[in-house]
């Protein structure tokens, strides 16, 4: 809502604040006032002058020799623009005066002829484009005939009025009015508000001779009141209204148009004027719309509507759609004599159907929308009629004709000042609500302590007490609230066993060097189905998309964290950051239904993508590149932090490469993957070769249980054995490590590899993996004999069930 | 005899003296006192002499080994000093090359921002909750006095997948899930943080993926002038001891009355500048009493109970706090963006 501080002052004081004053008394009280306008930059010595004579410049065939009365004198004025004439008012820049960007005027000669002065368009006096009304867009400004010689022009131009721009919370419709700022206005200056004139010569005609009004459904049209004003005589409007018109933000039309819109923006009230004549027939009747019936709107729009939209019809054809814009049928025209004024009540959330049906938003539909005031819609109608009366040269016909089921009643809430005190946590005085409560201008009864308010039907927002603790609070001052701490009952607060371990997880994944991201959720068709580890695969879930998508990259739930953070990792790339190591905590939405009727299953998975260099060294040569074991080794260090043991499988996987890919497993669970891209997919993402995980971080939160509690620390000295044997290339490293321990058990306590070797002195086919044993007795020191049966005992076990044997 | 003894220490000194590194050492210390060595063989003549003068002589010839013997320590220990300083002098390093890297990760921007809202209220006893990121209509907003049809629904864009499900636009459902909880038995503080999503085009200051932390307290007696308290608490803490916060009354469908916060600017504490665009105060976060529909819908008597609620947004507060001013940045993942909040 845009309010012009000028027009404000038709109904309440000002005086006295300075616009950035009010805009931030306002602004601290619940309206945020999100800009303040100058209709015009300053300037003086600017005043209305009369031509009394206007000749060609007998030196210039575009410029004019005019003689100008300003009241105390008659000053010579050369003027360029084309369209000044002899006997029109316009506005003189006399020598002295300053326009804006300090613009000093001058006696100056042109084309050798003395000009003392300058005849000024508005942009000269610095008016923006959308404050100057359509005809006067290129050249000079021209005051109507009444305007008063000498005198300065700003209170024509409205040019120093200042625009205060509401940005208003959906409950405050009742700002949608400049009476209702008032109101608001007045409340925080402790201002009265004066009402505008509402009074009207009544002929003896009567309304209902020309008219009768019927309403289908009282619900959707509580009140519809009809107008009928005869021999109106369509023109301009007075230049202020268009002026304050233009600050709203609204072009002024013709003087009929003008007065609605006035109306609507000072009441708040839709008001619409519909060509008497051209409605054909005796009657409106307000009904809902035919299905596929046509309307074609003011904007020339043909609108094909359903039953959900209310129209009003002449009893045979749509002639405006309800409370959202007129028909072209029924415009007021330059030729229309008289005029049917309807100031109606219609139902917010049918109006709201129709705005989202027909796209269509006016100034009128937002304020039905957003709920207006019972009590101002008649009232409304009256003003209108008061003002056409007085500049339209309109007869306004006796009565109204309307149909009427609107209950105007006040909400009537009932507080006290004990519970505001506590809900507040202030100590305010009975007499001060009562005093808060005046200068809001509500009704009361007052018996002591406890107050009955009678909340004014322009506050469609006020019905509860909460309501009105807001009210009394926010004029009281948020300033004024004391500071306190909860006082209640003690509560512990704090991580759950999931967030700790989480942030457990984080910061190991960031102690070994991986950066966490934020990756978006929102994926597109083709990465939807990339990387889905295993166990997701087993659950056959189904892609859950937008019902309307912003775009494509951004269209369906992910079910895998891998696509969106190798896009961060391509996006790097592309600006030559080559060596990453990303991780990502973040939901995967898992669901079986093809149509989704409850909440997907929504899974943390905790994954990472390594690329590049790994280590690098400036000057010591030791660049080391992210290989599959560098990602394994951080994979294990995490789950040895957690203490679960986790076993890796070979594995294919789509999209994954298929040598460098393994399965990851908690016991008999699968719960991940990791391995190398498949090149075919690193450059269709333009990727380098890179390495990624994917783990099921849930399961591994429930599974892990570690509580640590101490071991002795062994008091016997250990011994290692190394041992080395040649096996078949296909043959696991890790499965013989695994049958090592087995057999070793229980004095190996740790089985390692310390060297893979294949190549000369070995037959094809064959690998040499060399392993280092440590053995351990808790109980007593070791004897070589128990070691060496042990060692025996594993590399027959091994030879025979890989088929190996020792490399001496 | 015994000028003998004294000529062989004066030689032995002399050349002990001269010797410049160990072996030689070495090779004057068997040349005296070896099995060969010319002091032993003179010892050997002790046989040949009077028993009378074997005692006199023997003494003059323990002085002497001693004399050599301590000599040569001596020496030894100096020459072994001069070998190892040889020695480390010959090691020394350019100690401004650069040292061996180790790997250094680090959270995400917010991720900390998120970590250190969250230490913060659990100091002051709040617990840190989570939901659902997909929520159902009820949850995101009927129960949060947003019935079908309000106009407040505007407000904010959805993203749907069907009519009752959708992605949820803030994490104030969370707020209707833990009341539901705790059935309306006790009093319970709470904040949570998540991912939120609405339909706005990604642009500087727009992300249709975003954070949130929902802050929720309800008990007996829960006043605004709490609500005051926590969040200058909050915003000291947060953003510094020297900045003050003011509240504006403001509306949200799930709090009455509701506010604004702001706080003063670090540029001009309160003066205005361009920073804050001359008002002198930057918008925080929304907050509010719990709506007493909202606290009935969640199972709380609300003539019995009262509460607070709150709503904040991380990317916003990260931006304020480190001067981001994109906030696509957040979820670009510029390894050159993640590495500027490494430090501790
Ligand atoms: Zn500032």
């Amino acid at each position: 809502m845009l309010v012009s501080l000028n027009w404000l002052k038709e109904y309440v004081d000002i005086d006295g604040v300075s616009p950035e004053e009010l805009a931030d008394k306002v602004t601290r009280s619940g309206i945020e006032v999100d800009n303040i306008e100058y209709v015009a930059e300053k300037s003086s010595n600017v005043v209305i002058g009369f031509v009394e004579s206007c000749e060609k410049h007998p030196n210039a065939d575009k410029l004019n020799l005019c003689q100008v009365d300003v009241g105390e004198e008659k000053l010579q004025i050369i003027c360029g623009a084309p369209n000044v004439r002899q006997g029109q008012k316009v506005a003189v820049a006399k020598p002295g005066a300053v326009l804006p960007g300090n613009f000093k005027i001058k006696r100056a000669k042109l084309r050798g002829i003395e000009s003392n002065g300058m005849i000024c368009s508005l942009q000269e006096l610095g008016f923006d484009e959308k404050h100057i009304a359509k005809e006067y867009a290129e050249g000079i400004f021209v005051f109507p005939n009444d305007a008063p010689v000498g005198e300065s022009v700003e209170p024509l131009l409205n040019s120093s009025d200042a625009i205060l721009e509401f940005d208003l919370t959906p409950n405050r419709a009742d700002c949608l009015s400049m009476l209702g700022v008032a109101y608001e206005v007045g409340a925080l200056l402790e201002k009265p508000v004066k009402l505008p004139s509402e009074e009207v010569t009544s002929t003896e005609e009567k309304a209902a001779d020309y008219i009768s009004v019927k309403v289908e459904d009282e619900n959707l049209n509580p009140y519809y009141g009809a107008f009928v004003i005869k021999d109106v005589e369509i023109t301009t409007s007075p230049l202020w209204m268009q002026n304050y018109l233009l600050a709203a933000g609204i072009r002024p039309i013709n003087n009929v148009v003008d007065i609605t819109n006035y109306v609507l923006l000072e009441y708040g009230q839709p008001l619409h004027a519909f060509d008497y004549d051209r409605l054909n027939s005796k009657e409106i009747v307000v009904r809902s719309a035919k299905q596929d019936e046509k309307l074609v709107t003011l904007d020339d729009v043909e609108r094909t509507l359903n039953p959900e939209n209310l129209v009003i019809t002449n009893g045979e054809e749509p002639v405006a759609l309800a409370g959202v814009m007129g028909g072209a049928n029924s415009e007021v025209t330059i030729a229309t004599k008289n005029i049917l004024l309807e100031a109606a009540y219609f139902d917010s959330v049918s109006i709201r159907k129709t705005v989202k049906a027909t796209g269509l938003r006016s100034e009128a539909s937002t304020r039905y929308e957003k709920g207006i005031d019972p009590n101002r819609v008649k009232r409304a109608g009256i003003r209108a009629c008061h003002l056409l009366e007085k500049y339209a040269g309109g007869k306004v016909l006796s009565g109204v004709v309307e149909y009427d089921v609107l209950d105007r009643s006040e909400k009537e809430v009932d507080i006290d000042t004990d519970t505001i005190n506590n809900r507040l946590g202030t100590n305010i005085s009975s007499d001060e609500i009562g005093n808060i409560l005046n200068r809001l201008q509500f009704n009361f009864d007052r018996n002591e302590h406890h107050f009955k308010v009678f909340a004014p039907t322009r506050r469609g927002d006020i019905t509860i007490f909460e309501d009105m603790l807001e009210e009394v609070a926010r004029i009281f001052g948020y300033d004024n609230l004391p500071y306190t701490l909860p006082t209640g009952s003690a509560t512990a607060g704090g991580l759950t066993k999931s967030q700790l371990l989480r942030r457990a997880v984080k910061s190991y994944l960031e102690g070994v060097g991986l950066l966490e991201t934020r990756t978006y959720s929102l994926t597109s068709e083709t990465y939807i189905q990339k990387l889905i580890s295993n166990e997701i695969k087993d659950l056959n879930p189904e892609p859950i998309s937008l019902a309307m998508p912003m775009s494509e990259e951004h269209k369906y739930l992910r079910l895998s964290v891998l696509p969106e953070l190798l896009k961060s990792i391509s996006y790097n790339l592309a600006r030559n950051q080559y060596n990453l190591g990303y991780y990502e905590i973040g939901s995967i939405f898992i669901t079986n239904e093809k149509e989704l009727t409850k909440q997907p299953n929504e899974q943390l998975r905790l994954s990472g993508a390594l690329t590049g260099k790994w280590f690098e060294h400036p000057w010591q040569m030791e660049n080391k590149k992210v290989d599959f074991y560098v990602v394994k080794g951080i994979v294990e260090g995490l789950f040895e932090h957690l203490e679960l043991p986790i076993t890796f499988k070979q594995v294919q996987l789509p999209d994954m490469h298929p040598g460098r890919t393994a399965s990851l497993w908690l016991g008999d669970k699968e719960i991940g993957f990791m391995g190398q891209l498949h090149p075919a997919l690193e450059k269709e993402m333009d990727l380098k070769e890179t390495y990624v995980f994917d783990i099921n971080l849930e399961v591994v939160l429930q599974a892990h249980h570690h509580e640590p509690s101490y071991t002795q620390i062994p008091r016997y000295p250990s011994v290692t054995r190394d041992i080395a044997f040649v096996l078949d290339q296909e043959v696991h490293a890790g499965d013989v490590q695994v049958a090592i321990a087995k057999m070793g058990a229980p004095l190996v306590k740790q089985v390692n590899v310390f060297d893979l070797y294949t190549g000369e002195n070995l037959p094809d086919g064959k690998k040499s993996v060399a392993y280092n044993l440590l053995y351990q007795d808790p109980e007593k020191t070791l004897v070589d004999e128990e070691v060496e049966k042990s060692y025996q005992e594993i590399i027959e076990s091994v030879s025979k069930q890989f088929n190996a044997y020792v490399r001496s | 005899m015994q000028e003998q003894l004294k000529a062989i220490q004066q030689e032995a000194l002399a050349n002990i003296q001269e010797v410049n590194n160990l072996k030689e050492l070495q090779a004057i210390k068997v040349s005296y006192l070896g099995k060969k060595g010319s002091l032993t063989q003179v010892l050997r003549g002790m046989g040949k002499l009077s028993p009378e003068e074997r005692p006199i002589v023997g003494e003059v010839a323990n002085q002497v080994r001693e004399t050599i013997t301590s000599a040569i320590d001596e020496k030894n220990t100096v020459l072994e000093n001069a070998a190892l300083e040889e020695k480390l002098q010959a090691e020394a390093i350019d100690v401004t090359l650069p040292g061996r890297p180790t790997k250094v990760g680090g959270p995400h921007l917010l991720t900390k921002v998120i970590e250190e809202i969250e230490d913060l209220f659990i100091g002051l006893g709040f617990e840190v909750r989570e939901g659902p990121e997909v929520e159902t209509d009820y949850f995101n907003f009927e129960a949060l006095n947003l019935p079908k049809n309000h106009p407040a629904r505007d407000m904010q864009d959805s993203f749907y997948i069907t009519n009752e499900l959708l992605l949820r636009t803030h994490t104030s459902p969370v707020q209707a899930r833990t009341m539901k909880e705790y059935k309306g038995e006790k009093g319970f503080k709470m904040i949570c943080p998540g991912r939120v999503y609405r339909r706005d085009t990604d642009d500087a200051t727009h992300s249709h993926q975003f954070t949130q932390i929902e802050g929720l307290y309800v008990d007996k007696d829960v006043k605004m002038s709490d609500l005051k308290g926590v969040l200058n608490l909050f915003a000291k803490k947060m953003f510094g001891e020297d900045r003050d916060i003011r509240l504006r009354p403001s509306f949200f469908p799930f709090t009455e009355p509701s506010v604004e916060m702001d706080i003063s600017c670090k540029v001009c504490h309160g003066n205005g500048c361009s920073v804050c665009k001359g008002t002198g105060w930057i918008e925080i976060l929304g907050a509010g009493m719990v709506h007493p529909n909202v606290l009935e819908m969640g199972g709380y008597d609300p003539k019995v109970y009262s509460g607070f609620a709150f709503g904040m947004g991380p990317e916003r507060i990260a931006m304020l706090k480190y001067g981001v001013n994109d906030i696509r940045q957040f979820y670009l993942n510029d390894s050159r963006f993640l590495k500027q909040f490494h430090q501790a």
